[in-house]
């Protein structure tokens, strides 16, 4: 491993995204679909879905000029366009940066129109880490090259060379003092068609990380005033004159079939709309209340048949019972040397399994949608990281060709990567289209946790062993079901296989921030502890034993330093104990070292000392506000998180039941940050949450010598 | 059975026509459009929907509007006097405790209510108190700091 920049090629691309069709086709009513036979539309409708079908982060990559990303306001304002979307992670300030930057603009006169479909070139979704090292390049250069044509149109107001002008604050000076704003050139017919008919190039010169002003500077939230005085307009905040507010009727089970309902007494309740389209049942009102009450009246006269489904009781048996080797064990397969005939001959050997429980994301804000049909065209504002692939399934759902769809994004509350799909979308349209008139619907916190999706839960197995001289000699590591991503071990190993073997997964599954790195990076990182332990080795060192000097190294020597590793590991206190573990996904590089309290059933985390490196900083205070979050996140999933579920119903679906982190349980933090201003920024808003479990995996069994090989941790 | 309401909300009088066990928050919401305060839970869990009901953090989620018939309501839409904002909301601003944002008004009209019932209280009072909010983004270090800020300087 060297300091080599990020190599997109080691990223698993939300390979374990959810690939699925929109939640309900519906037919078309008559009147449309004699108009879109009447206007030959049928074979344009059919074949536009391949478009749609493009992976979400994979933005289409065709010459783009300037006025689609960038429109000069009267006012001198600077409006940017990206279909990237604000869930917390910081992409509005960034984004906002990186024009400023380039602009050389304060960042007052930077606007960010994020996540319209009708406005903004397509950046793809706003997943993988993605918006730092993809987006934030391609805005910046577009920044650059609109700066050159502005200057140039400033240079002729002026009747000047461009060399003669100096750009400052909104204000094109010649050396004669004369002078053009940003708004008299906003007001000169040709920059429209200079913008339009300008493209730009990736590879434009931008500012030198050693000359950054804005980016690399801890820009405070853009829209901070807005937040604190109530006035940011969530998805669920959206309205529209004349709106309905929507409930939508769902099975009391997994895979239940209604086998009878009475939409009657629903119906004649006063200023109620119901709305039966097949599997879908739904209702809107005047208010939620009234909409609930519908609700309830139709589950009241609705009979359903419920088929088993499998208990979380036994979920790993049921997912190694259900894998299929053949399916998947040669894409993310990878072997080295004969490891099997290795580990038969090793003395120093484990063979162990750990288990990853299903987890939710939980966003503060659970799904939500407002839909509203002008003239048989739909607009949509909601809660989503993929407006692109909502889009494409409002277009599938309603069979609707592209232009007659519009999808906003407005700043929405969290996402995790659990908002990936348009279910509330489509819902929300659906009724809309019934009602005639705009229809707001929000999940209810029990319909997030049940319909919405979960992260992948997994069960690893192990074996390995060490040589006489403690060097690792076989490594055999398999993932039933949570997926690919950081499978492969950063550590020297003489002979191995990893693999990645799909499974019948009982719930609905797919992204959550980091994916399947969590998993693999806890597997790994405890496996390695307990390598450790037989090559009778101090883990710190046994790992730097393993790792060529790079990247990671480097960062967990910083950890262990700032934690001060070697005094206090040899110093252990009763009932306390230290554990460490680091990993790399998505091209950054992560080490945590813990200390931890064990009194009987009861495991505290008291610090968690975390080195963290992602290239050169964009913005130092948004990165530890991403860091710390990720590391308390972490906590939840290695500490409290499971779902439960049994008879086709989730057991824990409210935050009453499903514990989530609270401030109560921060432990002491120590961030170390290291600026790596000589290679690329890469995003940061995952990768810090895979070292926690692992690090406080290790430092329970060294306080209490219990080795806990589950997420949630348990001591027995 | 729907009857009228007079309520007291940010010092004006609103009036509505509802039923006596609908949530206060989906009256501020819908009725109203007072939408800072969000809806989290419903079960009054995770503490988005924080209104000052009397002068006492209340969660307008589980709330009937009947109960809050005849007090003050103080909702985040009120805090902020001739574009000043309320120190709690300036701690907030300066300690940068917002990520996405959603649980935010929540989190002030409790530490509102709470820095002024408990001027010069310890960190552990503060952890306490505040520990009845979730925040997903789990920004809570910043939230922490911003509260220790507004109690410090009321």
């Amino acid at each position: 491993m060297t300091d080599q920049p990020f190599d997109a090629r080691h990223a698993e691309f939300e390979r374990y995204e959810l690939r699925e069709s929109p939640p309900y086709v519906f037919a078309a009513d008559r009147r449309e679909f004699v108009q879109l036979l009447g206007a030959g539309l049928v074979i344009l409708v059919a074949a536009k879905p391949a478009a749609g079908q493009r992976r979400g982060n994979a933005p289409a990559r065709r010459e783009e000029s300037l006025s689609q990303r960038f429109h000069l306001g009267e006012d001198g304002v600077i409006t940017v366009l990206t279909s990237k979307v604000e869930v917390g992670q910081g992409a509005r300030t960034q984004i906002t940066q990186a024009a400023s930057e380039e602009l050389n603009l304060p960042t007052e006169r930077i606007r960010v129109i994020m996540a319209d479909t009708e406005q903004c070139p397509d950046d793809g979704g706003t997943a993988g880490s993605r918006t730092t090292p993809s987006t934030v390049p391609r805005v910046r250069s577009a920044a650059a090259t609109a700066r050159d044509v502005l200057i140039r149109l400033a240079a002729e107001h002026l009747g000047v060379e461009r060399t003669e002008i100096k750009f400052e604050d909104g204000v094109f000076r010649a050396a004669s003092g004369k002078d053009a704003s940003l708004a008299q050139l906003a007001a000169d017919p040709n920059l429209q068609s200079r913008f339009a008919s300008q493209t730009w190039r990736d590879g434009v010169e931008v500012t030198p990380v050693n000359e950054w002003r804005v980016l690399g500077a801890s820009v405070p939230h853009v829209r901070g005033r807005d937040t604190v005085t109530g006035r940011v307009l969530y998805p669920s905040d959206i309205v529209r004159p004349g709106m309905l507010y929507g409930k939508v009727l769902r099975p009391p089970s997994y895979g239940a079939t209604l086998t009878s309902i009475d939409l009657a007494p629903a119906q004649a309740m006063p200023n109620v709309i119901v709305v039966r389209d097949g599997e879908f049942i739904g209702c809107a009102a005047p208010t939620t209340w009234e909409a609930n009450q519908a609700r309830t009246a139709l589950a009241q006269h609705a009979q359903w048949d419920r088929p088993r489904h499998p208990s979380s009781a036994n979920l790993f048996e049921h997912l190694k019972e259900t894998s299929e080797p053949s399916r998947d064990g040669g894409r993310d397969g990878r072997t080295w040397g004969d490891s099997a005939s290795t580990l038969a001959r090793l003395e120093k050997k484990l063979s162990t399994a750990y288990t990853v429980a299903y987890i939710q994301h939980a966003p503060m804000e659970p799904r939500a949608a407002v839909a509203e049909w002008t003239e048989g065209k739909l607009t949509v504002w909601t809660g989503t990281q993929q407006p692109s692939r909502v889009h494409s399934e409002l277009c599938q759902s309603f069979r609707l060709p592209q232009d007659r769809v519009r999808v906003i994004v407005p700043d929405t509350g969290g996402g995790f990567g659990g908002k990936h799909t348009g279910e509330v979308a489509v819902e929300a349209a659906r009724l809309a289209r019934s009602a005639h008139r705009p229809v707001r619907l929000q999940w209810t916190r029990e319909e997030e946790f049940t319909w919405a999706y979960f992260r992948p839960a997994g069960l690893i197995e192990v074996q390995a062993g060490v040589d006489a001289n403690g060097a690792i000699a076989a490594w055999d590591f398999t993932n039933y079901n949570s997926g690919g991503s950081a499978i492969d071990t950063p550590y020297q190993t003489a002979a191995g296989r990893t693999r990645f073997i799909a499974a019948n997964s009982p719930l609905r599954q797919g992204s959550y921030r980091a994916l399947a790195s969590t998993a693999n990076t806890f597997a790994r990182e405890s496996a390695m502890d307990e390598l450790a332990a037989l090559a009778q080795v101090d883990p710190l060192e046994f790992r730097l034993q393993h790792l060529e000097e790079g990247r990671l190294k480097n960062v967990l020597r910083a950890a262990a330093q700032k934690f001060d590793w070697a005094r206090r590991r040899s110093n252990r206190r009763a009932t306390r104990g230290v554990g460490l573990a680091c990993g790399t996904e998505k091209g950054s590089y992560v080490a945590a070292c813990v200390e931890v309290e064990v009194n009987d059933d009861a495991i505290r985390v008291l610090q968690v000392c975390q080195a963290y490196e992602c290239g050169a900083i964009q913005n130092p205070a948004n990165l530890r506000a991403q860091v710390e979050g990720c590391i308390i996140m972490g906590l939840g999933g290695a500490l409290y998180e499971a779902i439960e579920f049994e008879d086709g119903q989730i057991s824990n679906a409210s935050f009453s039941e499903y514990r989530t982190p609270r401030m109560s349980d921060v432990p002491e933090l120590d961030i170390v940050l290291l600026d790596r201003k000589d290679l690329p920024s890469v995003g940061a808003g995952e990768t810090p949450i895979i070292a926690v479990a692992p690090a406080i995996a290790n430092a329970i069994d060294h306080a209490v010598g219990v080795r806990s090989r589950s997420m949630p941790l348990r001591l027995s | 059975m729907p009857r009228k309401f007079v309520l007291q909300i940010n010092g004006s009088e609103r009036t509505t026509t509802t039923d006596d066990d609908r949530p206060l928050l989906d009256v501020l919401r819908e009725d109203f459009q007072l939408t800072g305060a969000k809806y989290g839970c419903g079960e009054g869990a995770c503490g988005a929907c924080t209104v000052l009901v009397g002068g006492q953090p209340t969660r307008s989620c589980i709330t009937r509007v009947a109960d809050a018939e005849g007090q003050s309501i103080q909702t985040i839409e009120g805090l902020a006097t001739e574009g000043r904002l309320h120190a709690v909301q300036q701690a907030f601003l300066d300690h940068q405790a917002m990520q996405c944002g959603y649980c935010v008004p929540g989190h002030i009209m409790t530490a509102v209510a709470f820095t002024q019932q408990n001027p010069g209280a310890s960190r552990e009072q503060i952890v306490a108190a505040m520990s009845e909010h979730l925040c997903r983004c789990c920004n809570y270090p910043n939230l922490l700091a911003a509260v220790t800020s507004a109690v410090a300087r009321p």
